[in-house]
């Protein structure tokens, strides 16, 4: 039961941890983008076309192009004309949500993507997987889950131990005092901006691909937003956002639990407890963003 | 100068000629997306046109009842906006207004129309402003931008309609997830026999009109702009206390948008649904920037955008576009505009 639980905690915390990790670069960049939710719904509507056409390599490569592009459109607007990050942000992910219901529609008709999309299954990792309780909760996931592991100690690598790091974090602490000491201030924003869409399209594609095996309009419901917050929560370092993302996933997996028991509090209460939580991150910390 | 460059002059002093730029730019991508992803684009903007200026019922029944939450919430930004203040939580607290003037409504059976309605808007009001409350107080308390705050609590009050329409205020049979009709004294009436347009829509105009005056006749609107303009220089220069007057104009933000729910359920569904909104609360910020943050301008971007969700809707039915398709050209009216503003700045 404990066991079940914590292994959907990990699964339902992965699109989170991508994402979040995304957003962590780009927060250290000094920007805030608020189109990450735009981003990874363009990664799960990516991931179900690319994954029903070619399969599931084909449905990840074609989510992380769709997260990037969509990133693009706020790096060329947030950057390139220095236009409100908030208002460009919010916009972003207006028009994802229209433009991918309407893609939906004339790919996959009025019944949506079905459950006949090809998913990534749980992959057992030999050894590792024997470990007690532990093993089969994180080493009996999907590849995407993997590729997770493998980015956090990444990304902080790439903050604290790169050239580029150093860079980003100057242009996070002051725009001007970086551009003054010769720092390329957009162009080091709009990396973090772009790799911050790739990381939202493969959350996207892990979305579809390793939790719900479908498309739906809307289907990520905020999980965007929830990232924003987890970065918040996790201070902008990888490994705690990491973590924050696994609170959240087991906040989230707790629902399915609980529904199945049916305690007498209302579901709904569940439903909301992530965005609730999310809301007590960002209380307890100093202000975001710009 | 000659009289139509004067006439051009005084648009673009206005930022008119920005708007009609966006919007223009805004549709032309439309039928472009539309081109691209294989639709009949000439059929799809015929029944675009036909839902929403082709007939007095169109006008009457669909662009003019569209439009008028889309003002409402539309000033509701604006006043926001005004204060320093960005409000993307609209959509929390017009479920929240809706919620409200529900439960209020069912029970004002006994009451008659002119005590009744006053009660109904007010319960919403009051709903959206308590529903502020929190982010307004994270803002001042911690520093928390209300961005993010009011954001997540959209999800939150999503789950709190699902709980009321299975749970407190559920319809007697307990079948369907939506509450009972409320009290017939509690219902909006309807403005012309025969088209669903009601007295929400002159309580909208209205609004606009106290909006306009508060702004720039009040000594509070005074301090909202110089607060909205630049915090610091307000306190320093004008001693002015810039965060309470901020918390004040996103209270009001929140209380315009729970009026925008209660008008909703008093003047159209009669009752709460789930995704009563379909997603107004986000069209209002392309609504407030396409008015170009003046309450007149809000009410001409409303229509206009009423006019776009009511022909979305007979695009869905007749051309099988999926509504959610006007999005696209809300994202692109937003997107051009502040590339537009950013460029005049800048040249200034």
């Amino acid at each position: 039961m404990i066991g079940d639980l914590l292994t959907a905690a990990v699964r339902v915390a992965t699109p989170l941890a991508l994402a979040a990790i995304g957003e962590t670069l780009v927060e250290r960049g000094g920007v805030i983008n608020l189109g990450i939710e735009g981003a990874m719904l363009a990664g799960a509507l990516g991931a179900a076309i690319g994954a029903s056409s070619a399969g599931t390599g084909a449905g990840v490569a074609v989510a992380v192009l769709a997260g990037v592009a969509t990133a693009a459109i706020f790096a060329a607007v947030a950057i390139g004309v220095r236009a409100d990050q908030i208002i460009t942000g919010t916009a972003v992910t207006l028009g994802m949500t229209g433009l991918t219901g309407v893609i939906a529609r004339r790919f996959f008709g009025v019944g949506g993507a079905g459950l006949s999309l090809p998913t990534l299954p749980p992959l057992r990792i030999p050894v590792l997987a024997e470990i007690p309780v532990i093993g089969e909760v994180f080493f009996n996931q999907s590849s995407l889950t993997y590729f997770a592991y493998l980015v956090i100690p990444l990304t902080g690598w790439l903050i604290f131990r790169t050239r580029y790091g150093l860079e980003l974090r100057a242009a996070g602490a002051s725009a001007s005092a970086a551009a003054a000491s010769g720092v390329r201030v957009g162009r080091v924003q709009t990396g973090a901006i772009l790799i911050g869409g790739a990381m939202a399209g493969l959350a996207g594609a892990s979305l579809v691909l390793a939790q719900v095996g479908t498309f739906t309009e809307r289907m990520t419901g905020g999980r965007g937003f929830i990232a924003i917050a987890i970065v918040v929560l996790g201070r902008q370092r990888p490994g705690m956002v990491a973590a924050a993302s696994l609170l959240f996933g087991g906040a989230t997996a707790l629902q399915y639990i609980v529904q199945a028991s049916g305690s007498g509090v209302p579901y709904q209460l569940w439903i909301a407890l992530p965005y609730l939580l999310a809301l007590a991150a960002v209380g307890r910390r100093r202000p975001i963003g710009p | 100068m000659t009289a139509p460059a004067r006439l051009v002059s005084r648009w673009a002093r206005h930022g008119l000629l920005e708007a009609l730029l966006a919007f223009g730019v805004g549709l032309a991508l439309l039928a472009v997306f539309l081109g691209v992803a294989g639709f009949d684009v000439g059929a799809s903007l015929a029944a675009l046109w036909r839902g929403a200026f082709g007939s007095w019922y169109a006008i009457s029944s669909a662009t003019l009842v569209r439009a008028t939450p889309l003002i409402v919430l539309g000033l509701a930004f604006t006043l926001g906006s005004k204060g320093g203040g960005l409000n993307i939580g609209m959509e929390g607290q017009f479920a929240l207004g809706a919620i409200a003037a529900t439960w209020v409504g069912l029970h004002a059976t006994a009451l008659p129309p002119f005590v009744a309605i006053p009660i109904v808007l007010g319960a919403g009001a009051v709903a959206g402003a308590a529903w502020m409350l929190l982010p307004v107080a994270m803002r001042l308390r911690f520093g928390v931008t209300e961005v993010i705050s009011t954001l997540l609590l959209n999800f939150v009050a999503d789950a709190a309609v699902s709980y009321a329409v299975t749970g407190p205020l559920q319809e007697p049979s307990h079948i369907y997830p939506q509450s009972g009709p409320i009290a017939i004294s509690g219902q909006l009436p309807k403005l012309i026999t025969g088209a669903r347009m009601h007295l929400g829509l002159p309580i909208a105009l209205l609004l606009a009109l106290l909006l306009g005056l508060l702004f720039w006749k009040s000594r509070w609107g005074f301090r909202l702009r110089a607060v909205g303009a630049g915090a610091t220089a307000a306190r320093v220069t004008g001693g002015i206390a810039a965060s309470g007057v901020l918390a004040t104009a996103l209270l009001w933000s929140g209380a315009l948008a729970g009026l925008g729910g209660a008008i909703e359920v008093s003047g159209v569904s009669y009752a709460l649904y789930q995704n009563l909104s379909p997603g107004y609360g986000f069209t209002a910020i392309a609504v407030a920037l396409l008015g170009r943050l003046q309450p007149l301008g809000v009410v001409v971007a409303g229509v206009l955008f009423g006019a776009l969700e009511a022909g979305a809707g007979a695009m869905q039915r007749d051309a099988g576009v999926p509504a959610v398709a006007v999005q696209v050209v809300e994202a692109v009216v937003i997107l051009t505009l502040v590339i537009l503003t950013r460029r005049q700045e800048r040249d200034q």
